[in-house]
């Protein structure tokens, strides 16, 4: 993986002047079917929502003020906060939150298993970490919900090794979402932990014990500290896909577990059939998400000059 | 491995006999010959084959795009350029997929366009960009250019130095990176439900209208040969990246 003297010298300007051609279908097809999209959502969000689908082009803050606010049936009452809507974000949020948590727990020391393995067996640990990722994203959360079911294998199993006496209802509810969601995205949060522990050089724990520190010093003190960018990019790999996601939440969780995605789906392809709402909780959702992105990359920007690297 | 036991189970049940999923009767290939001959074969037979189409044409189209352009930022110098076209590039990575798919929905709603396989494929070039791009550059900076340098001294055009030189060196980094778009590709569920124009199916989308009536023992067995079809790929462009790593 050290061939960094190879990489800094093959930068080269060969092709500095055809670049901008080469660039040119990147650009387009980015900006064409990415950023201007989100532009047009933005838009939508302020037209006013036809019947079955679709917008008529009158500008309104109809859809923002139907997430934020409830004004009766008629529109005549004196103007509430809207709960609904808010709460499925927050549920949303706390599912997200709940699920990284759990991926963690378990990611950590998975992570720090991989990296002290001697170098030949980490490429092949890593290579097993990411075939499941690889694999249909439905088909694993089909697979959880299969595993999960009333007379599905795992209650087979408790109750055959007679840890519980009836079977545990675990499909439909909040716990299930969150096992669906921490299941689809532990790679994420397995990788950047690993490569930060990798690169992290295990003669400062050496030095820290020789100067007395204790094992949990030494952990706390040293190793964290040093390995935090990873661990902060794993959360934020987690904990971003976890609260647009849809496929969890819709096969694992049932109407009772309803999250952003869903409500955002249910605008479009079902009942509901509101675009301009439909646009502006996605508008939200991404501002969410940007905010997110943000300040992590300041916080990686700040961490990098002292982080020893 | 919590990874791996869910994905084990379901293939273990798709070799089941009964035609509940709920009892285990025995050994049998009768699901895996179902796929082929059962009821359901032909609708499932169109989506796969839908499926297969955009993964090879959006994987196809993807990777080209993406050789361009790691050509363009590993050896197209000026910083300025490379910033903002990585943040372009990493642009579907970030922004939450859901999103993505509102957006183009209604952005081929806007601009008239119909639905169909054509949207479905324009739709994953886009997502599988990045992935074809990021094993692309990385095989591309492995690569020292003095090699390029000894043929443009022996005359060489710029074109030449391109289609006979670095183009073979990066030969591993674009294979792995088509195989990748590939697999991203034929994986969509999400993107594809938004745009995919009514009664226009692909195996996801196909086995999620058919899961939402309850998980029957057929889609067990689509679904581990889909599963065999993306550990394959993965496997084999692995193997691509790690063989060619002895070389140097």
């Amino acid at each position: 993986m050290e061939h960094s003297k190879g990489a800094a010298g093959a930068v080269t300007d060969t092709y500095a002047k055809e670049r901008v051609w080469l660039l040119m279908p990147t650009w387009l097809m980015l900006s064409i079917l990415v950023v201007i999209p989100v532009l047009i959502m933005l838009v939508y969000s302020f037209l006013t929502k036809e019947f079955r689908g679709g917008v008529i082009w009158e500008f309104t803050f109809a859809a923002y003020d139907q997430f934020f606010f409830d004004r009766g049936l008629f529109g005549d009452e004196p103007v509430k906060i809207e709960w609904t809507y808010i709460s499925i974000y927050w549920r949303s949020i706390w599912q997200a939150g709940l699920a990284t948590v759990l991926s963690l727990l378990l990611g950590f020391p998975t992570a720090y298993y991989i990296a002290t393995r001697p170098q030949n067996s980490r490429a092949v640990w890593v290579f097993l970490i990411t075939i499941p990722y690889w694999v249909n994203l439905l088909i694993r959360t089909v697979s959880m919900k299969f595993l999960l079911r009333e007379n599905g294998p795992l209650n087979d199993f408790l109750l055959m090794i007679e840890v519980i006496d009836e079977p545990l209802r675990l499909i439909n509810t909040a716990l299930a979402v969150q096992l669906g969601l921490f299941y689809s995205y532990l790679p994420f949060m397995v990788l950047p932990i690993y490569a930060s522990i990798e690169r992290y050089n295990f003669t400062l724990s050496e030095a820290a014990s020789d100067l007395y520190a204790t094992k949990f010093a030494t952990l706390t003190r040293v190793i964290l500290p040093s390995i935090k960018p990873g661990v902060i990019a794993g959360c934020i790999l987690v904990f971003v896909p976890s609260l647009g996601a849809f496929l969890a939440p819709d096969l694992l969780g049932g109407a009772k577990n309803f999250m952003i995605g869903s409500l955002i789906e249910e605008q479009f392809k079902g009942s509901a059939g509101n675009w301009p709402f439909g646009a502006a909780a996605s508008m939200i959702l991404l501002s969410m998400v940007l905010i997110l992105l943000m300040v992590f990359s300041r916080q990686q920007k700040k961490a990098q000059p002292q982080g020893g690297q | 491995m919590i990874l791996y036991a869910p994905l084990v189970i379901v293939t273990i049940y798709s070799f089941n006999d009964s035609k509940s999923i709920i009892t285990w009767q025995g050994f049998s290939l009768r699901w895996y010959f179902d796929m082929f001959t059962g009821p359901e074969s032909a609708k499932f037979k169109v989506a796969a084959s839908n499926s297969f189409i955009i993964a090879i044409v959006s994987a196809t189209v993807a990777t080209t795009i993406a050789t361009l352009a790691a050509t363009a930022i590993v050896r197209g110098g000026a910083a300025r350029y490379r910033t903002a076209s990585l943040g372009l590039l990493s642009l579907p990575l970030m922004v939450p997929e859901i999103v993505t798919a509102v957006a183009t929905l209604i952005f081929f709603n806007t601009i008239g366009f119909s639905r169909g396989l054509t949207t479905i494929i324009l739709a994953h070039i886009v997502f599988c960009i990045p992935f074809a791009y990021l094993p692309i550059a990385a095989r591309m900076q492995g690569i020292e250019d003095t090699y390029e340098q000894a043929a443009m001294d022996l005359y060489a055009t710029k074109r030449q130095t391109f289609t006979r030189i670095l183009l073979p060196l990066m030969m591993p980094g674009i294979i792995s990176g088509y195989l990748l778009a590939f697999i991203v590709s034929l994986d969509d569920f999400i993107i594809t439900n938004f745009v995919k124009g009514a009664g226009v199916e692909t195996l996801p989308t196909a086995i999620f209208g058919a899961v939402k009536m309850g998980i029957k023992p057929n889609i067990m067995a689509i679904s581990t040969a889909l599963l065999l079809v993306s550990v394959v790929f993965v496997t084999i462009s692995y193997f691509v990246a790690k063989a060619d790593n002895k070389n140097k």
